[in-house]
């Protein structure tokens, strides 16, 4: 294998040297819209997409500046300032893989600003919207353009905060309010491995910045790059959603539709992708057993996410699903070492056009119908909005991996890689394909296909041409995109000077033994789907499935599990405290003062205000005095 | 020798102790009192003059003056509450108290 090019200090200016901009325009653009606050509601949505479209902007220059330096020259890293003195310099890294990540970030991050101008177009808080959406565009450009690791941790925990804010935009709802909730704390549960992963980096190799640990990570032992390797991922595990920690994905739909787009999945929930792959070289060796246990999450997930895929009802759930699967299939394609690398990060970026694709759809459909997410309350809908059926179609083609759409290309390759290396695991992912097929091509056939389930006052129309234009720019890339990156191992070559790339390139078959099985067994998801939903009639209420459908609503039953081990058990522990605090500390002092009080109350009735009781007394006292020196002998 | 000045000197004190115990009438209590202190003033000129030096008729001296520095003040107090109260017995001076 070819191992990555150095990392090379940025003298020169040009687009490079100005990429902090990237950063700081939608910073700017978040802060202005917060602190002016409703003095912007008129053009602050333009501001947000202005801030978005000109990051974009430097984003291109960059590559294109990037493109033409020599392969030995592509790893730049831009000092900016000592962050904390001897031991952060904060520094941005403009690289094939962080600029394929920003290009993504701010392409498509803008287009689903401009969409959401016309999704939330009734809403009163559309600035606050748009500044929440600025300030994640800023926070996840930190984490993956950051040269060190506690630059990517600010930005991991500001899209952290984002998420949480926009997942809870309609706190007044209170399921949001209580999805977002759960987004941040089973975070909460992952960005501690990250932490701690980082502590043990900090303890064993002195530095945190990756320029550094390419040569000092030789000296670690193979323990230690295990137990950072696991902690890193099981921070790539609660960020991407991936098993065990992945049960907030599917509440976080509670958030508007663009945002389930943008960041639970384009771009936030693919973070942890991004974290294994950058740090594959350091602390993910091809064939150590932590890069066995991305490989295994990945595959886990996958399966996971496309059985929960199949039973729900909610399309927007049921997108949910199957992102979780398909952010399963890159884990799966990062844990394969650098030959999965480029088909991870090329499924990563397809997969960010089409699924940002389908979620704009699917959030175009429920712009037409009044906020419906029930897809057995939608059917039909083809005629009515042509322009979104047209452009989900490709996107569920290319999810599919509908040949040369582009997610045949990664998704296949991932697949082919995967059989390859680890056989179970790839003969798993094929049939992850197939689920892939069932449940996406339910999804078409109740929403656009069968006859009309709506309710009485749906009045479905096509959306206005703010946002079907998005729609359209995605479902081209949707179209190409895979091609063009895999098909003579573009992107690999690409990535090679960031991520290093196996000794000999893999050839691309399009008439592989996994290929076509893949094929065959998508094939006969989408026959089944059509034989249940397409041709015959989808009953309007749900009905009560067998124990493997109620298993799949229940998303596995991993709320359930995380309550029973989890909560309950803390609940516990919280009423014991409370109860032991209560009656065991405040009942000591309480019992002590009431103690005291009630014995000096006895006390004080000697004081009768008699002067002969006092003159006895101290008679008596005089007395017993006397007695006792009379008794000891000392007089 | 001393020992019948020392019996008288008990005595003395004893009927002062009862009487300060056993009557209201803050007058008598008062004489009461001196009645005590001049029962232990018997006692240290007795023992003075058993010892043989004059320490013990000192400090009879010292009581004395004492004595007539706590009449002083004690009468100007007795007839203070007696002026506003109308009553000399020591029950009834009884608002201190718990």
């Amino acid at each position: 294998m070819e191992s990555p090019a150095e990392i090379i200090q940025h003298t020169a200016g040009g687009a490079i040297g100005l990429s902090w901009l990237m950063i700081v325009l939608p910073l700017l653009g978040a802060l202005i819209l917060l602190v002016l606050n409703r003095r912007t509601d008129r053009w602050g949505h333009l501001l947000g997409v202005a801030m978005s479209l000109a990051s974009f902007v430097v984003a291109v220059l960059a590559f294109v500046e990037l493109l033409g330096l020599g392969e030995a020259e592509r790893r730049q890293a831009v000092h900016l300032y000592e962050f904390i003195p001897g031991m952060v310099d904060m520094g941005l890294l403009i690289d094939p893989l962080s600029i394929s990540f920003a290009l993504l970030i701010t392409g498509v991050g803008s287009l689903i600003h401009i969409y959401s101008i016309g999704y939330m177009s009734h809403d009163p808080d559309r600035r606050r919207f748009f500044a929440y959406l600025n300030l994640f565009v800023a926070a996840m450009l930190l984490l993956v353009l950051s040269d060190n690791y506690v630059g990517l941790f600010i930005g991991w925990e500001g899209v952290g905060l984002a998420s949480y804010l926009l997942i809870g935009f309609w706190q007044f709802k209170p399921s949001a309010a209580v999805a977002a909730k759960k987004a941040f704390v089973v975070n909460r549960v992952g960005d501690l491995g990250l932490l701690v992963g980082m502590f043990i980096v900090w303890t064993s190799f002195g530095t945190l910045a990756f320029a550094d640990l390419g040569t000092k990570v030789g000296t670690a032992s193979d323990g230690t790059l295990t137990a950072i390797g696991l902690l890193f991922l099981l921070g790539a595990c609660g960020k991407s959603a991936q098993l065990p920690l992945q049960s907030w994905l599917l509440d976080a739909m509670e958030g508007p539709t663009p945002v389930s787009a943008l960041i639970h999945a384009a771009t936030m929930v693919t973070a942890g992708v991004y974290l294994v792959v950058r740090s594959g070289g350091f602390f993910f060796p091809e064939g150590s057993p932590q890069a066995l246990a991305v490989a295994i999450v990945g595959a886990a997930t996958l399966l996971a996410g496309a059985i929960i895929g199949c039973a729900k009802d909610d399309i927007k759930k049921g997108l949910a699903g199957s992102t979780m699967s398909q952010i399963g299939y890159m884990m799966l394609g990062a844990g394969l070492g650098p030959v999965g690398y480029a088909f991870a990060i090329g499924h990563l970026i397809t997969h960010g056009f089409f699924k940002a694709n389908m979620f704009l759809g699917a959030g175009s459909v429920m712009h037409g119908m009044n906020d419906e997410v029930n897809m057995r309350k939608y059917g039909g809908l083809r005629k009515h909005m042509p322009i979104t059926f047209v452009t989900f179609l490709v996107g569920y083609l290319a999810i599919i991996g509908f040949p040369l759409l582009s997610g045949y290309f990664t998704k296949d390759g991932i697949i082919e890689t995967a059989v390859h290396h680890q056989p179970v695991l790839g003969w798993l992912a094929v049939l992850g394909a197939g689920l892939t097929g069932f449940y996406m091509s339910r999804m078409v056939f109740m929403t656009f296909f069968g006859e009309k389930r709506w309710d009485k006052d749906a009045h479905p129309h096509e959306s206005p041409a703010v946002m079907t234009w998005p729609l359209i720019i995605l479902s081209i890339g949707s179209l190409f995109l895979g091609g063009y990156l895999i098909l003579s191992n573009r992107l690999m070559l690409w990535l090679s000077p960031a991520v290093g790339r196996p000794e000999v390139l893999p050839e691309f078959h399009f008439l592989s033994t996994p290929g076509l099985a893949t094929l065959g067994l998508v094939a006969v998801g989408a026959a089944f789907a059509w034989m249940r939903y397409g041709r015959a009639t989808v009953p309007v209420v749900a009905p009560r499935g067998s124990f493997l459908t109620t298993f799949a609503r229940r998303d596995l039953y991993g709320d359930a599990i995380n309550e029973s081990l989890l909560m309950r058990p803390g609940q516990w522990l919280t009423r014991f405290a409370v109860y032991f605090d209560n009656r065991g500390i405040d009942g000591l002092v309480n019992g002590l003062a009431a103690g005291i009080g009630g014995s000096s109350g006895r006390l004080r009735r000697l004081q009768t205000g008699f002067a002969r009781t006092y003159a006895l007394s101290i008679l008596i006292g005089a007395a017993l005095v006397t007695g006792a020196l009379l008794l000891v002998g000392n007089i | 020798m001393t020992t019948h000045y020392l019996i008288l000197s008990g005595l003395l004190f004893a009927i002062g102790a009862i009487g300060v115990l056993t009557r209201r009438n803050a007058i008598v209590v008062f004489m009461c009192v001196e009645l005590m202190l001049n029962a232990c003033n018997l006692a240290f000129v007795t023992f003075a003059r058993q010892v043989g030096n004059l320490e013990g008729q000192i400090i009879a001296f010292f009581v004395m003056v004492v004595a007539a520095a706590e009449v002083v003040v004690g009468l100007a107090i007795i007839v203070t509450i007696f002026r506003t109260r109308r009553s000399a017995s020591v029950d009834d001076v009884n608002l201190l108290k718990y």
